[in-house]
């Protein structure tokens, strides 16, 4: 039976190798070689430096204040993405109890979840325009509003205090609905039975998402901390387009930082690559630490 | 409150006297689940309707009352937007590299998948971990060398070179998750095909592909978002010829120059022309969408 495989092996895998070889793993081992040298771009000549951009960057408080801001990223965007998404769709699901002990969604649920899943299907250029004339400090729609009340308005991505959280909800708004349908979905993969039986034990709505729910749901919600985790160290197109960095450098991320650095006014390719050697290092770290952490014995229903 | 230790407590007690309270307070809960809920729904809709109804008015309408509805409905904010700013153009050009690099990325991301699923040889694990490691990484860190790559390759410039690369970088998800999807399939229908004669690519393409268009469907509206909402390849990879350019490099040399222009309508009409179709296509399709993104799940 296993006679004659390997002309379907060799004609299946040797494209998407080779193609996933010379797009994907050259640059990226390209990217370490570079990173050892002073290369200045397009014509210039690049000399081995060893390790002398590891040492620049380790004084640069510029990489430092965007990591800074990476980090807090890191430790908000996944959790607020998460607890949120958690809760809308407990709620999509369970909300509307209907009947003794049945387990009914909500009514509109459907169109909730059509709704809430908007910003997914939108590209990040657009999320990131709009949000932009949102924060306007003129008239942007959320200025006008807080005038409406009567309020002083900040002038929101202008200042340096307050640019940061903007840029932070905006990310936080882009994701939940996402992992509203995610989590929706692996839910309604939970048989029923195992809900209408805890309610009619009367647990509560909070003692059952933690009890029941979020322990079914252990590996999605592993999988959606590892991406938005590695979200949280990107981040770059929205800040790059929203603030570019600014005000004060007060929004600046690694990515933003990498990009300035290699296509800006100066084009610092070894220095540039030498930030994004770290960049890899520090994102493979939080991945396998996110999953090492996270792991536990899967439940299985049949 | 009641926990999961006291349900014979509160069982024996008559069902009529029970129930009131228990009610009273789902009410409660379900009035504010739903005032969350909407809350949250409006949060969503409230930029989108905002950026829709600023693209019908004027400038002056736009600075003087952001919340105001037009006077009148300006379409020629959408006409300066389609063919002054050429978003009409740049939407095409999208609609074809992305219709290509998508079809590329399923026939070679299945393929993949498929071998790594189904075959056993030497070397198959460090190949397949060679894939998915590859999604760890934003693409931005391979950016500088990738740049260099892809114009040494005489590809700078070109959207094959863009279609090239969106698909090699969509790789190691697509194959990560086809893996596990043909690795669900079960194995005795391959095994009766085979014992029948079936040949090996016979039975990938009559009998397996097939039957993996659950998670095929659910993978190809993965990537055709990501491919779609693509900003920084194109960005680097497509600076030069303007008539080439991605909506997403169109709508951001709009909104640069809109910050000389002051020509805000403008902006918000080639935002909606980029919005609306992207979300009538999802209304109308958001059963696949969603089944997509369900698809583990069902079957």
């Amino acid at each position: 039976m296993k006679h004659g495989k390997w002309p379907l092996i060799v004609t299946f895998l040797v494209p998407p190798v080779l193609l996933y070889v010379f797009f994907v793993v050259s640059p990226y081992l390209q990217a370490f070689q570079i990173s050892t040298t002073d290369w200045l771009g397009y014509s210039a000549d690049a000399n081995p430096v060893g390790l002398a951009n590891f040492k620049t960057l380790w004084h640069d408080d510029y990489v430092w204040n965007a990591l800074k801001n990476n980090a807090i990223l890191l430790g908000l965007v996944p959790v607020l993405t998460i607890v949120l998404g958690l809760f809308f769709a407990t709620m999509l699901a369970m909300g509307g109890r209907k009947g003794r002990a049945g387990v009914t969604g909500v009514r509109g649920g459907a169109l909730y979840r059509t709704v809430y899943f908007f910003p997914q299907v939108l590209s990040v250029v657009i999320i990131a325009l709009l949000w932009k004339e949102v924060y306007h400090p003129n008239q942007g729609l959320l200025t006008a509003a807080v005038h409406a009340v009567g309020l002083p308005a900040p002038t929101w991505l202008g200042d340096p205090a307050t640019a940061f959280w903007c840029v932070l909800a905006v990310m936080v708004w882009s994701n939940v609905g996402f992992y509203v349908v995610l989590f929706g979905a692996a839910m309604s993969a939970v048989p029923k039975e195992i809900y209408e039986a805890v309610l009619l034990d009367g647990a509560s709505r909070f003692t059952t998402l933690r009890r029941v729910t979020l322990p079914l749901l252990w590996d999605t919600v592993q999988v959606a901390w590892v991406y938005l985790a590695i979200f949280a160290l990107d981040g770059f197109i929205l800040v790059q387009l929203m603030t570019n960095g600014g005000p004060n450098f007060s929004t600046d991320v690694i990515g933003v930082r990498m990009y300035d650095t290699a296509f800006g006014s100066e084009t610092k390719f070894g220095y540039a690559s030498a930030i994004g050697v770290v960049m890899f290092f520090l994102t493979l770290s939080v991945a396998v630490l996110s999953l090492r952490v996270g792991r536990r014995e899967r439940i299985e229903y049949s | 409150m009641t926990t999961l230790d006291q349900p014979t407590a509160t069982a024996p007690t008559p069902v009529t006297s029970r129930d009131r309270p228990v009610r009273r307070e789902l009410g409660v809960a379900n009035t504010l689940s739903h005032g969350f809920l909407l809350l949250w729904g409006l949060l969503t809709v409230l930029p989108l309707l905002w950026m829709f109804i600023s693209s019908f008015k004027t400038n002056s309408e736009i600075l003087a009352d952001p919340w105001g509805l037009p006077g009148a409905l300006h379409l020629d904010n959408w006409a300066r937007a389609w063919t002054g700013a050429h978003i009409g153009r740049y939407f095409l050009n999208s609609l074809v590299v992305v219709t290509g690099s998508v079809s590329l990325t399923m026939l070679m991301g299945a393929t993949a998948a498929y071998v790594f699923a189904r075959y056993e040889f030497r070397g198959r694990q460090v190949v397949y971990y060679l894939f998915v490691g590859g999604l760890m990484f934003p693409v931005f860190l391979a950016l500088v060398p990738l740049f260099f790559v892809v114009r040494n390759a005489g590809l700078f410039n070109t959207w094959l070179g863009l279609i090239l690369v969106y698909a090699a970088y969509s790789l190691p998800f697509t194959v990560f998750f086809l893996t596990a999807f043909f690795r669900t399939l079960p194995t005795s229908v391959a095994e009766a095909a085979l014992v029948d004669g079936c040949g090996h690519f016979r039975l990938f393409f009559r009998v397996m592909l097939p039957m993996a268009r659950p998670g095929m469907i659910s993978v190809a509206i993965f990537n055709f978002l990501s491919h779609w909402n693509q900003f920084l390849l194109p960005q680097v990879l497509l600076q030069g010829d303007e008539s080439k350019w991605m909506l997403a490099q169109g709508l951001f040399a709009l909104s640069v120059s809109q910050g000389y222009a002051g020509d805000y309508a403008r902006l918000f009409a080639g935002l909606s022309i980029a919005v609306l179709p992207v979300l009538a296509v999802y209304v109308a399709f958001q059963r696949q969408v969603q089944t997509g993104l369900t698809a583990g799940q069902l079957k």
